[in-house]
């Protein structure tokens, strides 16, 4: 499970935080604080793993993390979850992020926090990974934007409308037909 | 649309990209004008008049952490204004929410705005429906009372019509929910999972994943219906579906075997690429399912070899079809090596993983190098020769720039630690403790060098030193157990007293001169450790002045940092230490020092050492050297203290209750308690064991959890540890599956130490790198040093498994723990009759003419009795002057209080001269003939009359019968008893007949004891007229023991738990044990068991409880336990003295063989 994602800055300054398990308001600006102390001062050729932090969960937890740009990403999670795999996700979660926000930069993060928490929310809910396919989070998330573009009493109409578009769909084609086209590849992916 | 994603400003890599930190930058410094004029692309719109705008402008451009708080502060007080305002429309309400989300994300309380999210969420339109279900979600946490409030909206949100809104509903339930509101939504999230949207069905089920962790029972009632998630048309409600098996699973493997087919059957198709092409992930397909699908897969294979010949096949297809290309093939890799590794073996298999974690283990990628590491780490068990393989990699590993992979390699040479090794291996853990300064690491590795330090050890020197490291480096963060355990072994000595004496001699000389050097760097729990150990041994070096070591101890003691713990351990060992004219000169002016001390504990210690250096004889016997050899004998039961308790009983103080029986009440006045023996018991008794009274309730604790209590029976040392090994789990295979935290300290009953391995100890001591000026020849060297003995037939310690090591330090065994014998390790269903407890302690244990069944033929149970008898006769006896006979045997004094003990011992048969009258038992009653009787004693005589007595043990009571033979004619006999311990009652009452001449008349009297006492005793008189008419009497007492009215009572071990949390008397004694070649508990219980007939309610490796009761129904139980080298009992009962009678009975039992 995952029990909290934490994205700061190079300063530490929290962008977005996110507990999936119940922490003590101070507690957790101490794992934030802890966290950001332990990922602030390793290389960006190291592993991007970490254990023995003491905060959350002692040695069942490991704190798996990526440094883009300005942003550290980090996800705590315990040992029920794939390293690798979560690694990947912080990527599908930045990719989306990107798409979302057409170049996401940390300013995109800082005044669109509600936004980026409802992405997030898409990917990860109560500590489970939701979604990890791209184009499947970012068509919830368009889902939710067009409702709010139409806002004003027709909030239900949007969605229905959609919902009747998606269910046309034969079970043999592929889901997702009103975006399953767009196939960006993020130019400079690099795996590490 | 894609094409300008392509010349986006921004590269997502790992390293810092210039491009997007220059954009912060520039747009951080130009943020005004930047806001106004709203030139962000793609990012809504950031007006001017955006609050959230301002305030965010305002942070910026603060320099330091306390303007933010004012500004932040202000912000908070403007957002209260606002939201508490009536005119606020639900829309700017809106706009506040987040910008209270802001200030609470930097860490400031706004929990004024809680209530205002929840509304926001109850009222507003789905969009600010939406603000108020984040905020409440990253407000409030589930045990916050406003939650309630929120259940009526998800309940409303949950029937909506709108899918966004149920999506909303669903994922704020996920994220926290009160676990007592479960039931009211329930119905509705189950219903979702028949929804015709499948991202609905797929939150369904992660909510309902979410109450099955946070209340299990809430939705047992669905399982069927998880079934029919896994079934779903769609993959990702599949998908979801899995994290609820992979819980189940782990939580119960055996009951989810028969989905292990459909597991693999699903994870064929993914791997087959039957999937819409929708779910790769560079042309991956589903990698994140098919992780998943390998790790329900390794729970069902493991340790089950059908089901793991059915996941063979798609095992090897997964492992062939992943190509090393991209990051997340090498996650299902990962996956598929530790999968392959965990169920049952497959040669083939094994050896692709193994190629497989080479090739991890080879990568130039690190994050692929440490999953190599993990693996090599977990495999290691299985396959030490893999490590061997990449032996050279992992020396690399070990010079890693990178901490983590250090960590890791250092955790994989922890595996592989062997007696051949060790030495090169600690080296090494303790070069890495000094560089990687975290807490963490620090508690985690000093622990695991302490035990292998232990358990390795070549020689004394290395040990000491190795530990001082320890002590050194592990300071005041390690565990306390460490230096517990290390005193322990000092003091307790392992392989004879000569090695022991070396042992100590180095340890001294180790720390005098550590204490000339620089004494102020060491940590405090050093400083102790040293004092106790200087106070302890110093002696034995024999050229180093007692005065000397005060002088050093002294030096700590004016040392600024020296805490007060540690200054009276520095006491303590100085009032060990002080002898002789100049080191009493040196304790004289120490303990004027801090007599007065503000600290009490050290006033007390400074008294002490006035005290007693004043007077070496009373030091001597207060604190006698060497005295820790053997267990000091004590008075545990404090019985010295009667006098006063019962003054203070008799003064109207309240009874003593031990504060766990306290507490118990406390509780039990609110709700009966259900809980089984031992659990219930409160922790916190823990925490008061005393050395030498080890407490049972604590004993129980550890039995319940571990079978293996071996370990357990340490001597009160004079560091006890509270709660030594409690954490262990049952058996040897258990450790195995440990976190390897936990089996630090953990002791391997060894056999004998075979002499090559301690050569091989040697030779590989002597093999220590030294530093070569050729680095490839240093790792070379390295490397044979570290991986020394890792041979397939070199025996190998991973993690405690119990294969023969050269344990140099094997604690003595006091007290012999097998737990190869039945008794220990079956923790048998519940005896509840007293067949049941045969079974259990095994038919081969008990004494074959023991009958266990009350209803056995009388002639075993005349030999029983007379068995019993036999063990009371050697108790004190002095024989009241009436008595013909003259049993007097002079015992040592009894440690029971009776005075003037009469024992008209009943049938002492060694006693040659007994007048043993055979004609009388004919006179027997038929119905008592049966049980068997004691052997009939006179009890008086005179001319005309002659009284014989004896009594019968009957299940359910206790007959007393007398034998009245005249010689004369006589009348009117009267027979009258009285008793102060006992009830006295007529059977058949005869109270008034005319004997005959040379007629036998019997009299039955049924007696109860009233209050118990060691021995009770009757007295009577019998009254007749001779045929003159001149009334005549006779006195006569009969004493019999208290072991005749004791009855096996049958309990199960719930029961006894329930009753023993009951009773408030009791007492406590260390008996020695019976080693008969049996084991001796067994052995020992198997005696109280045959001689005061005590039922015996369970064993549990080194513990046993048993239960009996006093004629009747006043119940005594009983916990023993062996404890270094003895029997330490503990009884309870409702009935006062019982235990304390009933001790001592144990005691003559034992003592008796």
């Amino acid at each position: 499970m995952i029990k909290a994602i934490l994205i700061f800055n190079n300063h530490g300054k929290p962008r977005l935080i996110r507990f999936y398990q119940y922490f003590a308001e101070d507690m957790q600006q101490q794992i934030i604080r802890e966290t950001f102390h332990l990922v602030s001062k390793r290389d960006d050729n190291v592993c991007n793993f970490l254990e023995g932090g003491s905060l959350i969960g002692g040695s069942d937890y490991k704190l798996i993390y990526r440094h883009y740009a300005t942003l550290y990403f980090v996800f705590c999670v315990d040992s029920s979850e794939s390293e690798l795999g979560i690694l990947d996700l912080i990527q599908v979660f930045v990719e989306t992020l990107d798409k979302c926000f057409e170049n996401v930069c940390e300013l995109d993060l800082i005044f669109h926090m509600d936004k980026v928490h409802y992405i997030l929310q898409e990917v990860v809910m109560g500590g489970m990974v939701l979604e990890t396919n791209m184009n499947e989070i970012v068509a919830q998330v368009e889902l939710q934007n067009r409702m709010e573009k139409s806002e004003g009493g027709l909030s239900g109409a949007p969605a229905r409308a959609v919902s009747a578009v998606k269910n046309m769909n034969l079970p043999e084609m592929p889901r997702n037909i009103n975006i399953g086209d767009i196939n960006i590849k993020v130019p400079s992916l690099s795996p590490f | 649309m894609a094409d300008s994603r392509r010349s986006a400003p921004l590269s997502w890599t790992n390293k810092p990209a210039a491009k997007m930190s220059d954009v912060v930058e520039k747009t951080l410094t130009a943020l005004p004008s930047l806001l106004s004029l709203d030139s962000q692309p793609g990012s809504a719109k950031l007006s001017s008049s955006s609050k959230l705008g301002n305030l965010i402008r305002g942070i910026t451009e603060l320099t330091s952490k306390h303007e933010e708080e004012k500004l932040i502060q202000r912000e908070l007080v403007s957002i209260k204004e606002q939201v508490s305002s009536p005119n606020t429309t639900m829309r700017q309400m809106k706009e506040l929410m987040v910008r209270a989300i802001y200030c609470e994300s930097l860490g400031y309380e706004a929990s004024f705005s809680y209530i205002h999210a929840i509304k926001l969420a109850q009222q507003g339109t789905a969009l600010e429906k939406r603000v108020g279900y984040l905020a409440v979600s990253l407000f409030l946490n589930e045990n916050h009372e406003l939650l309630l409030l929120l259940v009526n909206t998800v309940l409303k949100d949950l029937q909506s019509t709108n899918l966004i809104e149920v999506c909303m509903a669903l994922t704020v339930v996920s994220q926290m929910f009160p676990k007592d509101m479960i039931p009211a939504i329930l119905p509705l999230v189950e219903e979702k999972l028949n929804h015709p949207k499948e991202i609905i069905r797929r939150k369904a089920v992660l909510a309902l994943y979410k109450f099955y962790l946070i209340a299990p029972n809430q939705v047992q009632h669905i399982h069927n219906k998880f079934r029919k998630a896994l079934c779903d048309k769609d993959p990702g409600v599949m998908t979801a579906s899995l994290h609820i098996y992979l819980q189940l699973i782990q939580e119960n493997p055996d009951g989810y075997k028969d989905l292990t087919a459909s597991f693999v059957t699903i994870l064929k198709q993914v791997v087959g690429g039957k999937l819409p092409i929708d779910f790769n992930y560079h042309s991956v397909p589903a990698p994140w399912l098919q992780i998943q699908l390998l790790r329900i897969l390794s729970l069902l294979g493991k340790n089950d070899q059908n089901a793991s010949e059915i996941m063979y096949e798609i095992l090897d297809e997964s492992l062939q079809r992943a190509e090393m290309n991209h990051n997340i093939t090498y996650a299902i890799l990962y996956e598929c090596v530790k999968c392959v590794y965990t169920i049952h073996p497959k040669s083939d298999l094994l050896e692709k993983a193994a190629k497989c974690i080479g090739n991890f283990v080879l990568s130039q990628k690190i994050n692929l190098k440490y999953l190599g590491l993990k693996a090599l780490t977990y495999v290691v068990q299985q396959d030490p020769k893999l490590a061997l393989q990449h032996q050279m990699t992992i020396i690399e590993c070990l010079d890693h720039s990178d901490l983590i992979i250090k960590r890791e390699t250092v955790e994989l040479l922890f595996r592989i630690t062997n007696a051949q090794n060790v030495m090169v291996i600690v080296d090494k853990m303790l070069e890495f403790l000094r560089v990687s300064p975290d807490d963490y690491t620090t508690i985690d590795l000093t622990g695991k060098v302490a035990e292998l330090a232990e358990k390795y050890a070549p020689d004394n020197e290395w040990f000491i030193e190795t530990m001082n490291t320890v002590f050194s480096v592990g300071g005041d963060m390690m565990q306390p157990d460490i230096p517990n355990s290390f005193l322990k072994l000092l003091s307790e000595g392992f392989d004879g007293v000569e090695e022991d004496r070396k042992l100590r001699l180095f340890a001294v000389d180790s720390y005098v001169s550590l204490l000339r050097g620089e004494p102020g760097k060491l940590p405090q729990r050093f400083l102790q450790v040293i004092s106790w150990v200087l106070g302890e041994y110093s002696h034995l070096m024999e050229e180093l002045e007692p005065a000397t070591v005060l002088r050093l101890l002294e030096r700590l003691l004016d040392m600024k940092q020296t805490s007060s713990e540690t200054k009276s351990w520095v006491l303590m060992a100085m009032t060990k230490l002080c002898e002789g004219g100049a080191s009493v000169a040196v304790a004289q002016q120490v303990s004027e020092t801090y007599i007065s001390s503000m600290d009490t504990v050290l006033r007390q210690r400074a008294q002490e050492l006035q005290h007693l250096s004043q007077d070496s004889e009373l030091r001597a016997r207060v604190l006698p050297r060497d005295a820790d050899l053997e267990p000091q004998e004590v008075d545990s039961s404090l019985s010295f203290l009667d006098g006063f308790v019962s003054e203070a009983l008799a003064a109207g103080a309240a009874p003593y209750k031990p504060p766990h029986q306290r507490q118990e009440e406390l509780a039990q006045a609110k709700a009966l308690s259900l809980e089984p023996y031992g659990l219930s018991l409160p922790i916190s008794m823990a925490s008061c064991s005393i050395a030498d009274r080890q407490s049972p309730t604590l004993l129980s604790i550890s039995s319940g959890l571990s079978g293996d209590s071996t370990e357990l029976s340490h001597k009160g040392g004079p560091t006890t540890l509270k709660l030594d090994g409690v954490k262990r789990v049952w058996g040897r295979e258990g450790y195995l599956r440990e976190s390897v935290e936990e089996v630090a300290q953990v002791e391997v009953p060894s056999p004998l130490r075979s002499p090559s391995q301690q050569a091989g100890a040697d030779s590989s001591h002597s093999q220590t790198p030294t530093p070569t000026p050729d680095p490839e020849q240093d790792k070379q060297q390295l490397a044979s040093s570290l991986f020394f003995g890792l041979s397939s037939q070199s025996p190998m310690c991973l993690m405690g498994k119990p294969e023969p090591t050269p344990n140099r330090f094997r604690r003595k065994t006091k007290g012999q723990g097998s737990s190869s014998s039945a008794t220990g390790q079956t923790p048998s269903p519940l005896s509840s009759s007293p067949s049941t407890v045969d079974d259990l302690l095994g038919d081969d244990l008990l004494d074959s003419s023991i009958p266990s069944e009350p209803s056995v033929s009388s002639s075993t149970i005349t030999l029983e009795l007379s068995q019993g008898f036999t063990a009371t006769a050697h108790g004190p006896c002095d024989v009241e002057a009436e008595l013909a006979d003259s049993d007097v045997k002079e015992s040592n004094p009894s440690p029971s209080e009776d005075d003037g003990l009469v024992a008209a011992d009943p049938a002492p048969h060694e006693d040659p001269d007994r007048p043993e009258d055979p004609c009388l038992s004919s006179h027997l009653p038929a119905e008592l003939c049966e049980h068997g009787h004691s052997e009939i004693t006179p009890l008086c005589t005179n001319q005309s009359l002659e009284l014989s007595a004896c009594h019968v043990q009957k299940e359910d009571s206790l007959v007393f019968v007398i034998f009245i033979c005249n010689s004369s004619a006589i009348q009117q006999i009267q027979l009258e008893l009285h008793s102060e311990h006992l009830e006295v009652s007529c059977v058949s009452d005869s109270p008034e007949v005319d004997v005959s001449s040379h007629s036998v008349t019997v009299y039955q009297y049924s007696l109860t004891v009233k209050r118990p006492s060691v021995h009770v005793e009757v007295a009577g008189m019998v009254s007749y007229q001779l045929c003159d008419g001149t009334p005549q009497n006779l006195q006569f007492s009969y004493k019999l023991p208290l072991t005749s009215f004791i009855r096996p009572l049958t309990v199960s071990t719930e029961e006894y738990g329930t009753m023993w949390l009951d009773f408030c008397h009791d007492t406590k004694q260390n008996l020695t044990l019976i080693s008969d070649g049996e084991e001796p508990l067994t052995a020992t219980l198997n005696v109280l068991k045959r001689k005061l007939q005590l039922g015996v309610v369970e064993v549990i490796g080194m513990e046993g409880i048993l239960a009996c009761q006093l004629l009747k129904d006043q119940p005594c139980l009983m916990h023993c336990r062996v404890h270094a080298g003895l029997l330490a009992v503990w009884l309870r009962s409702p009935v006062p003295d019982l235990p304390d009678c009933l001790i001592y009975h144990c005691q003559r039992a034992l003592q008796g063989d």
